[in-house]
């Protein structure tokens, strides 16, 4: 029976899940370490962001089991689901700001939900939050007014004001400028290690990862088809996985989609 | 046929949920629900004010000109309030009610589903329905009845300035008429009606917000189900209710 003081905080094993005929997950299995900065990767459409749903207990597997720091995630009740979360900080593809409320607001939104702290208290956790991600004096602004990678950096800020043991990214540099993604990267670093939290990335920008992860898995047709530290992914002999690494834009993953014999397709004068 | 019966099913299960949530959601945070009466109140005030000086000045001009026939146009204090309190007020104010304040419930939710806020929401362990749904729901509620009784207040003096000063009935005679021919059982009937139109207003506008596709095209298309769905729920409402208490 594993408990909480296990080396990993997030086990799955055997995990399956499909969209209706489509398997999207297939018998998967991986686990995730304390402390450690660990990526997810894989082309689009291979399940990266249902895997986050399934392990934050937003979406239910079919088969298998997923523990998050000794719990079995899919056998909570709501109640201990909520509670389970409140461990969890996640960041969303774009943020997912709430519209309606400034910064300030945006972050101190967990701490008026779960807490009774007075307001000067929740103002100086607030401002420490934004401090560290370097928007203290964003603190006014409308989610509306600020740019892609200044709503991602909020949004880590929201993430991290409960102190949660676990901090999960989806797809933290897409859409981002160089600047921006540079901030992004350090930002994902410096949390890890001064909060002494583990961290998911789910990426496909393998240079980015590469950067930041030190240890990676990359999924493929809903399984795990290779993990290691970045150095061990790029001189990995799977010939998918160097395609991958590398970006060729041919090898195992063919860059023509399944067609009829082109000569015959051009002459033929219907289509079939 | 099927999938008018699934959608039942969807949006009474979902019911159930709302009413769970909604006495905690309610008391523990009072001040959300007050904030969504003032935003489906306000938003919906100025058109049930106009349209029901409206359907007030036209109940005058055909009551009168119906009444007129056998010459009872002294009823058309009458005519006017029973119409009022227990079909038009509460049937014209839900229409409006939809095609106002329900519209901007449900493209509001909508939007906060497709732009991922409603999942961050549950991820920081806060529950959606309780926070965003349950608040918006009850504003809508408690709304309805209040813009019932504008609506007919503003209605019967909509055909009182229509039919005594423009043509011509006694004024006494018109609130004497009104008052001694209308029961209380009248008024109630049109509360109920109100009551009822606003659960099943505000619970199909959060639902289809709620439970849209996560796109533009879907928050578009749930906005428009939601007017057209109201609408047809409120008149076969409208005539269950009527035909159960007749």
């Amino acid at each position: 029976m594993p408990d909480a003081t296990t080396d990993y905080i997030v086990e799955i094993e055997g995990l399956g899940f499909s969209r209706g005929d489509r398997p999207v997950l297939d018998d998967l299995s991986l686990g995730i370490r304390r402390g450690e900065v660990t990526a997810i990767m894989g082309p689009s459409g291979t399940g990266k962001t249902t895997l986050l749903r399934l392990i934050t207990g937003q979406l239910e597997p079919e088969r298998g089991d997923i523990r998050v720091d000794g719990r079995h995630v899919n056998r909570l009740s709501r109640r201990e689901l909520y509670e389970m979360r409140q461990d969890i900080g996640m960041l969303f593809q774009q943020g997912a700001l709430l519209t309606d409320y400034d910064v300030f607001e945006n972050v101190a939104f967990p701490l008026r939900e779960h807490t009774n702290l007075p307001e000067r208290l929740i103002r100086q956790v607030v401002l420490t939050k934004l401090h560290a991600v370097g928007l203290r004096g964003a603190a006014r602004m409308m989610p509306s007014e600020l740019s892609g990678g200044m709503a991602r950096r909020v949004a880590l800020a929201r993430a991290i004001v409960m102190d949660p043991k676990l901090l999960i990214y989806d797809e933290p540099f897409a859409g981002l400028d160089p600047i921006s993604l540079g901030v992004v990267l350090r930002l994902i670093r410096n949390m890890n290690d001064a909060l002494n939290i583990t961290s998911i990335v789910v990426s496909h920008d393998v240079l980015q990862t590469a950067a930041v992860a030190d240890r990676s898995f990359i999924l493929a047709d809903g399984k795990v088809v290779a993990s290691g530290s970045p150095e061990q992914l790029r001189t990995h002999d799977s010939g998918f996985v160097q395609q991958f690494m590398h970006g060729h834009a041919d090898g195992p993953v063919p860059f023509h989609y399944p067609a009829p014999d082109y000569a015959e397709h051009l002459l033929s004068r219907r289509e079939s | 046929m099927r999938e008018s019966i699934e959608k039942l099913g969807a949006v009474t299960l979902f019911f159930g949920r709302v009413l769970a949530a909604l006495p905690q959601a309610a008391l523990s945070r009072p001040g959300l629900v007050v904030a969504q009466i003032y935003n489906a109140g306000t938003v919906s005030l100025i058109l049930i004010m106009i349209c029901g000086f409206f359907v007030g000045m036209v109940l005058g001009l055909q009551g009168y000109d119906s009444l007129s026939r056998f010459s009872a146009e002294d009823s058309l204090g009458t005519l006017s309030a029973l119409s009022l309190f227990k079909e038009l007020g509460p049937v014209v104010t839900a229409l409006l009610f939809a095609g106002r304040a329900g519209t901007s419930m449900t493209s509001e939710i909508g939007l906060m589903r497709a732009t991922d806020q409603l999942s961050a929401m549950e991820m920081m362990a806060v529950d959606p329905v309780k926070r965003v749904v349950v608040p918006r729901f009850l504003g809508g509620v408690i709304a309805m009845p209040l813009l019932v009784a504008i609506f007919n207040a503003i209605g019967i003096t909509g055909t009182y300035a229509i039919g005594v000063s423009v043509m011509g009935v006694d004024s006494g005679v018109f609130w004497s008429q009104l008052l001694s021919t209308v029961d209380l059982s009248d008024v109630a009937e049109g509360i109920f009606k109100s009551v009822v139109f606003g659960v099943a207003a505000s619970l199909l506008a959060v639902f289809e917000g709620y439970t849209c596709t996560p796109t533009a095209e879907g928050v578009g298309a749930a906005t428009t189900r939601t007017v057209v769905e109201t609408a047809v729920s409120i008149l076969v409402l409208d005539y269950l209710i009527t035909a159960a208490l007749i």
